[in-house]
């Protein structure tokens, strides 16, 4: 017998006897200073998805564009990560711009993508475009270390997004629309380009627009980006810009 | 900060048996060391009190989390549901998550034991030819000694999260499953980096962690190998879901040419919707975040359309004695485990014994439930006496396994197979007296007596005991003389106020 059917038999052989159900305690806790719950967990009839079940009572995600907006800011600030909103592309620019030459950068790296694009035109330093035509067609023996070597020297990743979640904070990235997987995580800052309608409130939310906008086919890697890289390994201590980012930048347009 | 004394208790590589057989320490051992270094630990107050300064932060910062969501009571119930669902139809999960990432273009292998597991990542290593491998934090790793493995096989290995750099170069298995050298001051990692990277002495945390992301930075770069672990296994959707905070699985999973991904087999869950439920509580509960820095999900290698990443995508599905705790309905649920490490940080045992005391790849209440499963009863119960039973850890687990009951369990299974005679005969002496109250009444007379006499002798079952704990003279009188020469008449009446106090 092979490793898999081995284990697999081992497996089924263990779920032939019957063991408790799932824990649904949550009533009996009332009485230990938890406020009494105003209506009993459906889980009467299982399998009850653990998504319905939980929606109710995970953290608010905001029921209007305004209040999503306003926790977006609100969770993007808490995590230190620095939120403008902007009027228009021009305005964009001009910020984007003067980020640049505040911090010296000597060059950025992008990806093809209708906001990213426009708003990087005249920047004052030199670019890097991750997804060109060399990129995407080069031999897998040789694309790898000078592209890595290049991006690694870029100052900054300029992206797009996916979605933008009130809930948590976080900047949906993927492989597939985000110029790929180390554009957001290799260079010490990343800049994410978006527009209030990225805005979803939940993260379930922001699995339902992935679903909507690639189907069955997922891109290879999909991230939930949640604030810059951080580390609290020495000490407990918080430290910025453990291997990822130091600063993650949102900027919304419009 | 002064320099920290170390305890005399080694630290050492936890002392595995593969589920295989081969055993590196014997019955007797593993409770003796225990027992040794769980009182070196606890002599030395300074480490405690520091434990307990690095954990305070956490309560804190955990606590405001929790009081973000509408109902976290209500939220565990449904986590529950979510890891008992896949837990329950494990067989069902596991074939719908190969078949749909092996559909991804990502080839799954699957490894009875720990054994397999590390030769099928070593064929992995040597088809790529590497020659330089990076990883990324991943407890399932250290199961399974793949480091030394690895090593002996002449591949450097590099762990790139900062916390496992740091234990690397101490030489140390992590300390905490989560938090891998919270014991570790900076003074002591800035000596060590000064030793093995030539950086210069410095007492912030902040310039201690630029110096390891400076250092790695060329590493991510030049690896042809990133390993890592999975957090959870999406069945629905074949992909696997990879939780961390600085950045270093990201690079690992982007940057080398062949990613491989060790998984134990019970990381299934059914959705993608989820990881909507999982992902937010397992950051809460593990660190006291939102959401930790980055939650990625991977569903093979490099597409044909995208720019980068792996050309080659493996996961490696490990049991190791997982279907054994599975075949046990009565400690199933202790497969739920999303190790967030929420039940060790609330544990008083963990906060004075310390992790390395457990001599175990998962420390803290659940390392203590399943060690015994993985290893094997005989030798590891001395862990479900590590315990109070306060039950802490049991409404710390954001996925609501019932601990603390777990741990009695395992000493009734421990009691079942080797009976302790001494033990059973005590317990019935004590039946008969106790059922017989002129014989309670005399021989309590007797034991209040000569208590001073038992504490003096320091009898070999009571020096234990005592040695840690004060113990009371006995009253003149026994408890039921005084209750029924009880003098206040409010005590006789039984009358009370509102709140249940005497008037």
């Amino acid at each position: 017998m092979n490793a898999r059917d081995a284990i697999l038999a081992r497996v089924r052989e263990a779920l032939t006897v019957p063991g408790p159900g799932p824990h649904q305690r949550a009533g009996e806790m009332s009485g230990h200073g938890a406020a009494p719950h105003p209506q009993p967990l459906p889980l009467g009839n299982l399998p009850v998805l653990a998504l319905e079940a939980a929606r109710p009572w995970l953290p608010d995600g905001g029921a209007t564009p305004a209040e999503r907006l306003a926790l977006l800011a609100d969770n993007l600030g808490k995590l230190k990560a620095v939120f403008h909103r902007v009027p228009t592309i021009h305005a964009a620019q001009d910020l984007l711009f003067s980020i640049a030459r505040e911090r010296d950068w000597k060059r950025v790296a992008w990806h093809a993508h209708p906001l990213v694009e426009p708003i990087l035109s005249g920047i004052p330093c030199a670019t890097h475009r991750v997804d060109g035509a060399a990129a995407m067609t080069a031999d897998p023996a040789t694309y790898s270390s000078l592209r890595k070597d290049a991006l690694e020297a870029c100052d900054a990743g300029i992206t797009g997004c996916d979605a933008l979640i009130a809930q948590t904070g976080s900047v949906l990235v993927s492989s597939a629309t985000c110029g790929g997987r180390s554009l957001s995580v290799l260079p010490p800052v990343h800049v994410v380009v978006a527009t209030p309608e990225q805005i979803v409130a939940t993260l379930a939310d922001a699995f339902d627009a992935l679903r909507e906008r690639h189907g069955e086919a997922l891109p290879s890697m999909l991230s939930f980006i949640t604030g810059p890289s951080r580390t609290g390994d020495i000490e407990r201590i918080l430290v910025l810009g453990a291997h990822g980012p130091k600063e993650l930048f949102v900027i919304l347009v419009g | 900060m002064p320099p920290h004394p170390s305890p005399t208790a080694t630290p050492r590589p936890d002392h595995s048996v593969d589920s295989a057989g081969g055993t590196e320490a014997s019955a007797h051992g593993a409770k003796k060391r225990f027992l040794h270094d769980a009182r070196e630990y606890v002599r030395d107050t300074d480490h405690r009190a520091f434990l307990r300064r690095a954990l305070a932060g956490y309560y804190t910062t955990r606590d405001g989390q929790k009081a973000r969501y509408r109902d976290w009571e209500h939220a565990r119930d449904a986590a529950n549901l979510a890891k008992w669902n896949a837990v329950n139809r494990l067989d069902e999960m596991l074939v719908r998550f190969a078949d749909r990432f092996e559909a991804g273009g990502g080839k799954v292998h699957w490894a009875r034991d720990a054994a397999e597991a590390r030769t099928i990542i070593l064929e992995i290593v040597r088809a790529a030819g590497a020659k330089a491998i990076i990883k990324s934090k991943c407890m399932t790793t250290e199961e399974i000694h793949l480091n030394d493995a690895l090593e002996a096989e002449g591949y450097g290995v590099v762990e790139s999260d900062l916390g496992e750099f740091i234990q690397q170069l101490r030489g140390e298995p992590p300390f905490h499953f989560v938090f891998p050298c919270m014991h570790v001051r900076r003074g002591e990692i800035s000596k060590l980096f000064e030793e093995h990277l030539g950086s210069a002495p410095t007492e912030s945390p902040e310039e201690l962690t630029m110096i390891a992301r400076r250092y790695m930075r060329r590493l991510y770069v030049e690896a042809d190998v990133g390993i890592t672990g999975a957090n959870f296994l999406v069945a629905e959707t074949g992909q696997i879901s990879i939780t961390e905070n600085e950045g270093n699985a990201r690079l690992t999973a982007a940057l080398p040419r062949v990613h491989v991904a060790l998984a134990g087999i019970e990381k299934c869950v059914e959705r993608l919707d989820d990881l909507a439920v999982l992902l937010p509580m397992l950051a809460t509960a593990g660190t006291g975040q939102p959401l930790t820095c980055y939650n990625t999900l991977y569903g093979g290698p490099r597409a044909e359309d995208e720019c980068d990443g792996p050309r080659e995508m493996h996961v490696v599905l490990l049991d190791n004695g997982r279907a054994a705790i599975l075949a046990d309905p009565e400690q199933r649920d202790s497969l739920q485990c999303i190790r967030c490490g929420a039940c060790l940080n609330v544990c008083p045992i963990f906060k004075n014994v310390g992790g390395f005391t457990y001599g175990t790849t998962y420390q803290g209440p659940i390392g203590s439930v399943i060690t015994p499963h993985l290893r094997g009863l005989g030798d590891w119960n001395h862990l479900s006496q590590a315990s109070s039973l306060c039950g802490a850890c049991t409404d710390a687990c954001p996925v609501r396994i019932d601990i603390h009951h777990h741990l009695l369990h395992n000493r009734r299974n421990a009691v079942r197979a080797v009976p302790n005679r001494l033990e059973r005969m005590g317990h019935r002496m004590f039946a008969a007296v106790a059922a017989r109250p002129q014989l309670f009444a005399a021989g309590g007379a007797v034991f209040r007596r000569s208590l001073w006499l038992l504490k003096k002798l320091r009898l070999p079952l009571l020096r234990d005991w005592i040695a840690s704990r004060d113990l009371p003279g006995a009253p003149a009188r026994s408890f039921r003389d005084q209750w029924r020469h009880r003098a206040s008449p409010a005590v006789a009446r039984g009358r009370t106020d509102a709140d249940g106090r005497l008037q």
